[in-house]
């Protein structure tokens, strides 16, 4: 009779903390490493993530290497990370190399034009074919007509304008060059959009960071960097002309949003073929013209992924589902731009879709409840049997 | 037994290099075979470098010469002053401060390249602009063609200094090292002939060491041509035909600078990898070309050396 009590207790023991455990235990509750590589842009706020994240679900640990978006694609063609994350879209050869990759945009970036003019403040006014004109250095005085004729009553020097521009490749020049090409015929034909771009003149510097260091320490220098840079130093930066024409649009959080809701309900779904997408010069009185997505970049199906499970492909999934949604709450204070409604709804989509070995997510059976509910009906029966029958199964205690 | 063994173990590790240094050669030439079967000989060459979809073209000639340019432009600085270290620490230090001289410029020698970079360009570059360059530029600037441009501070003139300073340690160490090995009997003999300090320096020690010496400054060069991190954040980062070291006040770019910068963010398969990759080939040859005819120099004066002790 002690031994059948104890059993019971050991039942117990067992199965109300399988029981108990919190509703999102869909998934096992197990720990796992999600991992992820690329953009060193997202980085800050992928950081942000990982520690919110793990404060909120304790068993989940994110490994996101910060190592280029380019390096990071590679990994995912070779699928050895859960996800990638890229400031660039897919080009077609890198979608030929990893078929069936979803496109989730998970943040925005605004580009400055910023400026270190001693004597002149920030609010310069500029139009896409003078910056243009001034990164192909056929500009290449502060008081050039084409620039003062922007600005009346701003004391222009007489001083060279000194370009920096990014030495590495990067996904802000991709952005920034995309624009250019748009508003520039002579910049599409001569130098073109990349993350590479044959730059004619100036000097550069890695990262933002590096762009950013000469602007502020070299007089009369100009470059392009991230807004988050751009606020954190200080920087004057020019106002830019919308793609109506109609305003001059200063980048702020608020501005960068309003032009990627005006490119929202023109983007593809998250399987569809990004290659082409660009969010710069959307029309809208105050949409800032030069921004930009950033993406993570995953497989729909992720059974391909070397080393996982269906326990940690919802891991991912949810993970995913979170930074796309709770996350953007975080974007602001690290100066990234929350997602409007119309790119969420997108991400929300094109995370459903995702499945494990051509199996929705949702019907792979859950570890947690399911094998608390056999270990119960097998410890019941094992104690059943044994008080019945009178032999001894139950392990000795 | 224990010998055999031994003998089998230590042959394998001696397969384990002979190994790597194949499957390195083998590696760059079977990643960037696309290029060369593309460009050919330009490749060496042409100056032009576009990586945008459609329009690539890549030529690695102004790398090449960036490379020699700043390398060979830190030699010019760092060796006379790394040959003054090695005499004052063998012949003119007195005994006690030659064991911690030589210890902190050992120790100089093991900073790591991404420290004398980041000095470089938060402290060094702008007191090269304003104190030296900008001088130089306004009183010189419209005659002197490799003086000419604007002073930016990032460009080959700084990496060259900052290349001159890295390579300083290693250069004076090596030198100290075979100059210390001189015989103190071609010392003596000098001096029993009434040779002064600097002549006993000039007759006895220099001709005796000469080829070590020049190995020594060679080990330098090796690591000024190969130096990635600190020329990377000083040289300005050119492309294409502006990267041309056409003056010392203009960005350029060197091969591992320009690998440095690139790598990350070229997509795997394409033209412009395999570009960075046939660069790294010719660097590779480069680097190991230095360092054979350096090994071939130390290794003479230091057989010398013995051959001495015997006789």
């Amino acid at each position: 009779m002690k031994k059948t009590f104890l059993a019971v207790a050991l039942v117990l023991l067992l199965t109300v903390p399988a029981a108990t455990m919190p509703a999102r235990a869909q998934t096992s509750g197990q720990s796992y490493t999600i991992t992820g590589a690329g953009s060193t842009f997202i980085f800050p706020l992928m950081d942000t993530w990982r520690v919110q994240y793990n404060n909120l679900h304790s068993n989940i640990q994110l490994n996101y290497q910060s190592i280029g978006s380019g390096a990071g694609i590679n990994l995912l063609e070779k699928k050895t990370v859960d996800f990638a994350a890229s400031d660039a879209p897919l080009q077609p050869n890198e979608e030929a190399a990893a078929p069936g990759v979803l496109t989730i945009p998970d943040s925005l970036g605004g580009i400055t034009i910023s400026y270190n003019i001693p004597g002149v403040n920030g609010g310069l006014k500029l139009t896409g074919p003078v910056i243009a004109q001034i990164f192909m250095g056929k500009i290449n005085s502060w008081n050039d007509p084409a620039i003062t004729s922007l600005n009346p009553g701003v004391n222009l020097p007489n001083q060279k304008i000194l370009i920096a521009h990014r030495a590495d490749g990067s996904g802000t020049t991709y952005a920034f060059t995309d624009y250019l090409s748009k508003v520039s015929p002579d910049w599409k034909s001569t130098v073109g959009q990349g993350k590479v771009v044959p730059w004619p003149v100036g000097t550069g510097a890695q990262g933002n960071a590096g762009v950013a260091n000469i602007v502020k320490t070299t007089p009369y220098a100009c470059g392009y960097v991230e807004l988050a840079y751009a606020y954190q130093n200080n920087f004057t930066y020019a106002v830019v002309q919308n793609a109506d024409k109609t305003a001059f649009v200063e980048p702020t959080i608020a501005t960068v949003a309003a032009d990627a809701a005006a490119a929202g309900s023109n983007l593809p779904t998250a399987d569809g073929d990004w290659s082409q997408v660009s969010i710069v010069n959307q029309p809208g009185d105050n949409a800032y013209p030069i921004s930009t997505l950033t993406y993570v970049m995953v497989y729909k199906d992720m059974g391909q992924i070397s080393g996982e499970t269906p326990d940690k492909a919802k891991e991912v999934v949810n993970f995913l589902n979170w930074i796309v949604n709770d996350g953007q709450q975080y974007a602001t204070s690290l100066l990234y731009v929350p997602l409007p409604d119309s790119i969420k709804k997108i991400d929300q989509q094109g995370l459903a879709e995702i499945q494990f070995n051509g199996s929705p997510m949702s019907a792979v059976p859950e570890f947690g409840p399911v094998a608390a509910l056999v270990l119960a009906v097998a410890i019941t029966s094992i104690v059943v049997v044994s008080a019945r029958t009178g032999l001894n199964l139950a392990p000795k205690l | 037994m224990g010998d055999k063994v031994f003998k089998i173990a230590a042959a394998v590790a001696a397969t384990y290099v002979l190994a790597i240094i194949v499957l390195m050669v083998f590696q760059l030439i079977n990643g960037s075979s696309a290029i060369w079967s593309k460009e050919g000989i330009s490749f060496l060459t042409g100056s032009s470098w576009n990586a945008v979809e459609g329009r690539e073209s890549y030529g690695a000639a102004p790398y090449i010469a960036g490379t020699f340019v700043t390398a060979g432009l830190a030699m010019l600085i760092g060796v006379p002053i790394s040959m003054g270290i090695a005499m004052f620490m063998s012949e003119l230090a007195p005994k006690f401060l030659r064991t911690p001289l030589s210890f902190v410029i050992e120790l100089l020698a093991a900073v790591p390249s991404v420290i004398y970079g980041l000095w470089g360009i938060y402290i060094f570059r702008d007191y090269v602009r304003n104190w030296i360059e900008a001088p130089l530029n306004s009183t010189f600037g419209n005659s002197v063609w490799f003086l000419s441009g604007a002073p930016f501070g990032l460009d080959i003139f700084t990496a060259s200094l900052v290349l001159a300073i890295m390579i300083i340690p290693t250069i004076s160490s090596i030198s100290r090292e075979i100059m210390i090995a001189v015989p103190n009997s071609q010392r003596e003999a000098a001096y029993m002939l009434g040779a002064t300090k600097w002549e006993v320096f000039k007759m006895a020690v220099v001709p005796y060491s000469k080829s070590g010496l020049v190995g020594a400054s060679i080990l330098g060069l090796g690591r000024a041509v190969g130096e990635t991190m600190a020329v990377t954040m000083l040289i300005g980062n050119a492309t294409g035909s502006s990267a041309f070291p056409s003056s010392l006040f203009a960005p350029g770019q060197t091969m591992s600078s320009i690998i440095a910068n690139e790598f990350a963010e070229a997509s795997a398969g394409s033209l412009h990898l395999a570009a960075l990759i046939g660069i790294g080939l010719i660097l590779f040859i480069v680097a190991i070309g230095i360092n054979i005819v350096a090994q071939l120099l130390v290794s003479r004066v230091l057989k010398a050396h013995e051959g001495a002790v015997l006789a």
